[in-house]
């Protein structure tokens, strides 16, 4: 058993941009994805954390060979997934599952929670016989906070929470290793949205369960990671142990989103330092170069930012583990480097690219038949 | 303290269909709004937050709706205004900012027109001029390059600058009261810290007031003077933000604030969860609708509805509040 239990290298996934209705030619590519690089150690939870559009949902589709790769290996348990097709890919699978942002739209309205769940257990050969596939449900809705007569309900019968609660169901009934959670509760009120966080770190405690949480919610993901990753247009730009992330960021864009995140607390919302960031976020069709924050960067220099793509890596100094994406890394953390003001941009928003990504949904996609 | 801007009194909204109970989105609400002041209304989703700004601004739909209550502001009770009177007020006196520019601003029509409307109307001002202020706005509300932004459509703009074109429309005449529903719910986190800033500094300058409507509590604490708790069509618990958040003494407010996970918190730990939703509430009418996801719900809190009570300059409405010294 290898103590990583996924390995990401040099992932990306860039979608051709078409035009013409006859002739359809490629006319440029949204780089959604571009050169990822991370691993998950078994029974830990990795946090993605970046705003609309940076290649989070991208990332877990891909990573679930849910979208095709355009570059790059994910190993899972050792294994390469990249290369997996037909049978292989479906068996993979199982051990794989995801949870989405919307329940609603990933449950089928005309399924009971009962004839769901079965089908997940059946498609994957692990259905031991009507009783032993009761006794197993009843365990499970049990164990995601659900009373036992919700097995006999449909989806339209619960709040949003339970139908959250269903959706976790559903990933667990074929008995996973890791769970993609993708925004688990963005769409819930705060006060549902705190039960099914609980719920997700007690099934992590009692099942051993792997999670990678992607959210943009900073301070969700903080909360429930054990590592974060921050996303900036389809790469990663800094990572490090959720608790060291905000007592020490070192990238600056990591910096603005921290200081942006509102806290519910009147005193220190009053003498907070606000990092304001100026501007659009440029088009993942058409990303900056050099660093992909440099537009927007209120350290920006005058050498490299424009240039050259920062890579990962650790600072002197730094807790292990955290590594960040930063030529000036080093000046800014130790105040060597004052921020300026940038000018704002705007970019034109142009009409098809920028219509929203389609979203995987239907349980057959899910479960990859 | 000075007369209110605006005073909301015992406001009442239920939607009515034949053949079916009146269903009851917002009951007895009471608040006002001192000039210049910043005031909250905060809740969980269907509380009747947005419900609430629609009465006042007059915008609920004619058919089907049953408005009680008063609505005041400067002495004149919107709610029995006149409909070309309350059109007269509307973008003058008082205006609004959604969550979604996009289904508030005219698709097929360039956002400098649509400034310029706002202007024309309400100003009287000659096109010429009117473009000229409309650039100036836009300007002011932080759009780059805004004359030729001014021939722009708003779908050719982000979502944080298109909240900005709402925001420079709602200004545009310098009303006294603006409304904002969930104006930067939409917006990614960086863009949200610069539209909360850009609407601190309006308010500032203009002395416009505010009723921020909003499910964040983070957005109100850094935002708000005075902050209203609605539950389930209801003001649950009202006070200054700094002592709201110091001391929620309502059940509610106390839970809510246990669920946020918070940036500044070791993380890790479980969070204080509030059990049930919504969908378990009692109806106000004879008992506490919060009663069956309350942890210090008494007998009573099912059959008697609690009465409002002010205590220490605090608005509660609760049998069993959380106790000022715990
Ligand atoms: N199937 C697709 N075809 C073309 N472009 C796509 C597709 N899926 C996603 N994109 C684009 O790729 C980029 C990254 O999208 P993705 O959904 O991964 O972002 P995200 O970080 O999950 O954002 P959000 O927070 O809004 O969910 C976006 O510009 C999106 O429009
Ligand atoms: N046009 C309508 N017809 C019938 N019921 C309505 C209508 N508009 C709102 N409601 C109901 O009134 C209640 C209050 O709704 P409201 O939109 O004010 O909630 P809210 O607090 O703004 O919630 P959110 O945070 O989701 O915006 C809800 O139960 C809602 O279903
Ligand atoms: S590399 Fe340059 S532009 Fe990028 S974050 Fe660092 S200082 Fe800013
Ligand atoms: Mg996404
Ligand atoms: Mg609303």
């Amino acid at each position: 058993m290898t103590e990583n239990l996924l390995e990401v290298d040099d992932l990306a996934v860039h979608f051709p941009i078409t035009r013409g209705v006859v002739l359809n030619k490629t006319v440029g590519h949204v780089y959604a994805v571009d050169g990822v690089s991370l691993t998950i150690r078994r029974g830990e939870t990795y946090g993605l954390v970046g705003e609309s559009g940076c290649g989070k949902s991208t990332l877990g589709r891909a990573i679930l060979r849910l979208t095709d790769l355009t570059r790059g290996a994910v190993r899972f348990d050792g294994q390469d997934v990249a290369g997996l097709k037909g049978e292989e890919l479906r068996r993979a699978r199982r051990r794989f599952q995801m949870v989405f942002q919307d329940p609603m739209s990933s449950l089928d309205p005309r399924q009971s929670v009962e004839s769901l769940l079965i089908e997940g257990m059946k498609a994957h050969g692990l259905s031991k016989g009507p009783e032993a596939d009761h006794a197993r449900l009843r365990e499970l809705v049990d164990a995601v906070g659900l009373p036992a007569g919700a097995l006999r309900r449909y989806p339209h019968e619960f709040s949003g929470g339970q139908r959250q609660r269903i959706g976790i169901a559903r990933a667990l009934c074929v008995e996973p290793d890791l769970i993609v959670a993708d925004e688990p509760v963005s769409a819930l009120d705060v006060s549902v949205q705190a039960q099914v966080l609980n719920l997700l770190s007690r099934l992590q405690r009692e099942l051993g369960l792997t999670y990678l949480v992607i959210a943009h919610d900073l301070a969700v993901v903080r909360h429930v990671s054990d590592r974060v990753g921050v996303m900036y247009l389809g790469g990663i730009v800094e990572e490090a142990p959720a608790t060291d992330l905000y007592a020490d960021p070192q990238h600056p864009y990591t910096r603005a989103l921290l200081s942006a995140v509102p806290v519910p607390d009147p005193e220190l919302e009053d003498r907070r330092e606000r990092i304001l960031l100026t501007g659009d976020l440029p088009s993942p069709a058409a990303p900056p170069a050099g660093c992909r924050f440099h537009t927007r960067c209120p350290w920006r220099q005058p050498e490299r930012c424009d240039t050259e793509r920062p890579e990962l890596r650790q600072l002197d100094g730094a807790v292990e583990g955290h590594r960040v994406a930063c030529h000036y890394a080093e000046a800014i953390r130790e105040g060597r480097l004052a921020r300026h003001t940038v000018e704002p941009q705007s970019f034109e928003v142009d009409g098809p690219s920028s219509a929203p990504p389609e979203h995987a949904a239907s349980v057959n996609e899910i479960l990859g038949m | 303290m000075t007369t209110p801007l605006l005073e909301v009194e015992d406001l009442g909204v239920a939607f009515t269909r034949k053949g079916e109970p009146d269903s009851v989105a917002v009951d007895g609400v009471s608040f006002d709004v001192q000039p210049g002041e910043v005031v909250g209304l905060v809740g969980e989703s269907g509380c009747g937050k947005s419900v609430t700004s629609l009465a006042i601004m007059r915008l609920l739909p004619e058919r089907g709706v049953r408005v009680s209550g008063s609505a005041r502001m400067e002495g004149t009770d919107l709610l029995t205004l006149s409909d070309s009177a309350m059109r007269e007020k509307r973008g003058r006196d008082l205006s609004m900012v959604f969550q979604d520019p996009l289904s508030s601003l005219n698709p097929v029509i360039e956002i400098g027109l649509q400034v310029t409307e706002v202007l024309k109307r309400h100003r009287g001002m000659k096109s010429d001029a009117a473009r000229r202020e409309a650039a100036e706005l836009l300007e002011r509300v932080g759009i780059p390059d805004p004359r030729r932004r001014l021939d722009s459509y708003p779908h050719q703009m982000s979502g944080g600058m298109r909240q900005r074109v709402m925001i420079a429309i709602a200004l545009a005449c310098r009303p006294r009261l603006l409304i904002a529903d969930e104006p930067t719910t939409a917006l990614d986190v960086t863009i949200q810290a610069q539209i909360l800033e850009l609407l601190k500094e309006l308010v500032a300058d203009s002395g416009t007031a505010l009723v921020m409507i909003t499910h964040d509590l983070g957005v109100v604490a850094g935002l708000c003077d005075r902050v209203n708790v609605l539950y389930g069509g209801r003001i649950v618990e009202r006070a200054e933000r700094h002592r709201l958040f110091a001391k929620p003494r309502h059940p509610y407010t106390y839970g809510l604030l246990g669920s946020i996970p918070r940036l500044d918190a070791p993380p890790g730990e479980d969070l204080n969860a509030i059990r049930g939703s919504v969908n378990d509430n009692l109806p106000w009418a004879s008992a506490c609708a919060f009663a069956p996801r309350c942890p210090r719900a008494l007998e009573k809190c099912t059959e008697i509805t609690p009465a409002p009570e002010l205590v220490g300059g605090r608005f509660l409405r609760c049998h069993n509040p959380v106790p000022a010294e715990a």
